[in-house]
């Protein structure tokens, strides 16, 4: 290698580090500007405290109604996201000809390319209202209406991530069933589906991670309190949208500045933990199945 | 005769089914009430006027102009570090440690919220580089947004080049970069493209990064320096439906911008899918 070439090599090299530095980045400036509430609450009265007044005298750094409402959006969005994705994902690999093939998929794309913004706005001026006549509830901008909108996002995730999982399935693991004397549906439910399982799993868990993380929709579509909700009808105010509503308020190095930045601390490691796991699951199932890493 | 099994397999189906109409209902739905609705808020001034009378009335000229140039300053910022991220992944294939932990920090950095992103920029971009809430804060801030997105169509692009042309330009004597930079990048170009494409409708849609770091409530004018503060139409929206005090004829304006949003984003992804489509069937 000449003399060029290796330079060419180092100077590459240094900025194929950028991700890396990023990353690193992020996970400090959480760390840096999240920990300094420390001084004003304790680690266990943040996390635990049912009371998040944060501009009140004293002020309140309880975030479990936060976390709370993250949990309950979330949880709520994967009951309609996980059974259609995966459902969706099971049509277009079995059923779907290789016609609508072409068609569905990215279609399925593009319905997750719609930026959350406009989910939230269609959330707020279409289904809010429709969930409020609905259900004869005070208001429409509510945990159910959060985790509907939410759930439709989710869907396009959840699929083409099933959707993949399925497609390197081995074709002699169908042949098999066949041969066996399965019909499609046993076939697809008892051999397909698990030998999948692993790849599917992956899916569920970047959809949670990906709704978790959502700030536009929420913000918009869940009202605005944040308060333990009765049921499933009050509004909640989940984790992300309580940073993005309040940090145009709060005075830069203050206590509520720092809560801000310990929100997104928590928001971060929940989401990479998640992250983390679904790679790991999904690096498994392709040696499994014998495909390369 | 109908078999249990049978049964179970057209039950089986039908719930499939109505699965994915589900899915497609949701974005039918989605887009009919966007399009019919916005639609009647366009008009030529609606595109090139600045907003007026509180936001009642005039046009959002200013908000696609910002976003615009987010978009642009974002690519500008992550397509030389995507591209040369990939090659260096790609092409000298690192030992396993190093690429190991560049892949895991690509692949965490993907998964990383978006209002975490807004985080970042604020603490670094506005306060600790000093650059205020800007245009330049805001395209940096989505540019490490879209870069995982960059760096993965690339680099798809990069190792779908076939070997033999590798070969062919090192056995005419060429240098590794001679090949890299005459061979394998023009061969990538169409694979690059679709990764820039996607990045552009990612970045014109996102939200929550550029509230603290870019984006303005109101301005009279168009953006004319780096260092100002943009409108933008999803931060448009928002504001819209949260501030003001007519909502019925901002809800109509909302309807409008989401409406342009929704154009741009769609039509960009149908573009780089459609070129992805060709690319892969052009290597399989």
């Amino acid at each position: 290698m000449g003399l060029t070439d290796k330079i060419y090599k180092y100077i590459f090299m240094i900025i194929a580090f950028s991700s890396f530095v990023f990353l690193l980045g992020i996970i400090t400036v959480l760390f840096t500007e999240g920990l300094p509430v420390f001084s004003f609450t304790s680690v266990i009265n943040f996390i635990f405290g049912k009371s998040w007044y944060p501009t009140a005298v004293p002020p309140e750094f309880g975030i479990f109604p936060v976390i709370l409402g993250s949990l309950i959006v979330t949880l709520g969005a994967m009951i309609l996201a996980v059974p259609v994705g995966i459902g969706s994902a099971l049509y277009i690999h079995e059923i779907a000809g290789e016609k609508q093939k072409m068609f569905l998929k990215p279609i399925v794309e593009l319905l997750g390319a719609v930026p959350s913004i406009i989910y939230g706005f269609f959330g707020m001026v279409v289904v809010a209202p429709f969930v409020q006549n609905l259900f004869k509830i005070p208001t429409g901008q509510c945990a159910f209406t959060g985790a509907l909108i939410l759930g439709v996002m989710a869907i396009p995730v959840v699929c083409s991530i099933a959707e993949d999982a399925l497609s390197v399935v081995p074709k002699s693991y169908r042949e098999a069933s066949y041969a066996l004397g399965a019909n499609r549906w046993q076939t697809l439910w008892k051999v397909i589906m698990p030998a999948a399982g692993s790849g599917i799993s992956t899916s569920v868990i970047l959809g949670i991670s990906r709704v978790m993380g959502e700030t536009m929709t929420v913000l918009l579509v869940t009202g605005g309190a944040a308060m333990i909700p009765g049921s499933i009808f009050d509004p909640v105010r989940p984790m992300t949208s309580t940073i993005a509503a309040e940090m145009g308020e709060a005075a830069v190095g203050g206590s509520h500045y720092h809560a801000l930045f310990a929100i997104g601390l928590v928001l971060f490691l929940v989401t990479m933990v998640m992250n983390i796991v679904a790679e790991y699951i999904g690096r498994k199932y392709r040696i499994k199945l014998g495909l390369d890493v | 005769m109908k078999t249990r099994a049978d049964i179970n397999q057209r039950l089986g189906f039908v719930m499939l089914i109505v699965c994915i109409i589900i899915a497609l209902l949701a974005l039918s739905s989605l887009i009919y009430f966007i399009a019919s609705n916005g639609i009647r808020a366009f008009s030529w001034t609606f595109f090139t006027d600045i907003p007026r009378k509180s936001m009642t009335a005039g046009g959002v000229g200013p908000a696609i102009v910002g976003t615009l140039y987010l978009v642009l300053g974002s690519i500008v910022f992550s397509l030389p570090l995507g591209v040369i991220t990939a090659i260096y992944l790609c092409e000298y294939s690192p030992k396993n440690f190093t690429l190991n932990l560049i892949r895991m920090s690509i692949n965490n950095l993907a998964g990383v919220p978006s209002v975490v992103f807004g985080l970042f920029g604020l603490a670094v971009f506005v306060k600790l580089f000093n650059l205020h809430v800007s245009l330049l804060s805001g395209s940096l801030t989505l540019g490490i947004l879209i870069l995982p997105g960059i760096i993965s169509a690339s680099y798809e692009a990069l190792i779908a080049v076939p070997q033999s042309l590798r070969e062919a330009s090192y056995a005419l004597g060429a240098t590794q970069i001679q090949t890299i930079r005459k061979v394998i990048l023009p061969a990538a170009l169409p694979g690059i493209l679709t990764g820039i494409i996607l990045g552009v409708g990612r970045a014109a849609g996102e939200t929550a990064p550029i509230m603290f770091t870019a984006a303005t409530f109101y301005s009279r004018s168009y953006p004319s320096t780096i260092m100002g503060e943009v409108m933008a139409l999803p931060y448009h929206i928002y504001v819209l439906m949260t501030e003001g005090t007519n909502p019925a004829k901002q809800t109509m304006i909302a309807y409008g911008c989401a409406l342009i949003l929704l154009i741009l984003v769609l039509a960009v992804s149908a573009i780089a899918i459609y070129l992805r489509q060709k690319q892969r069937r052009k290597y399989a």
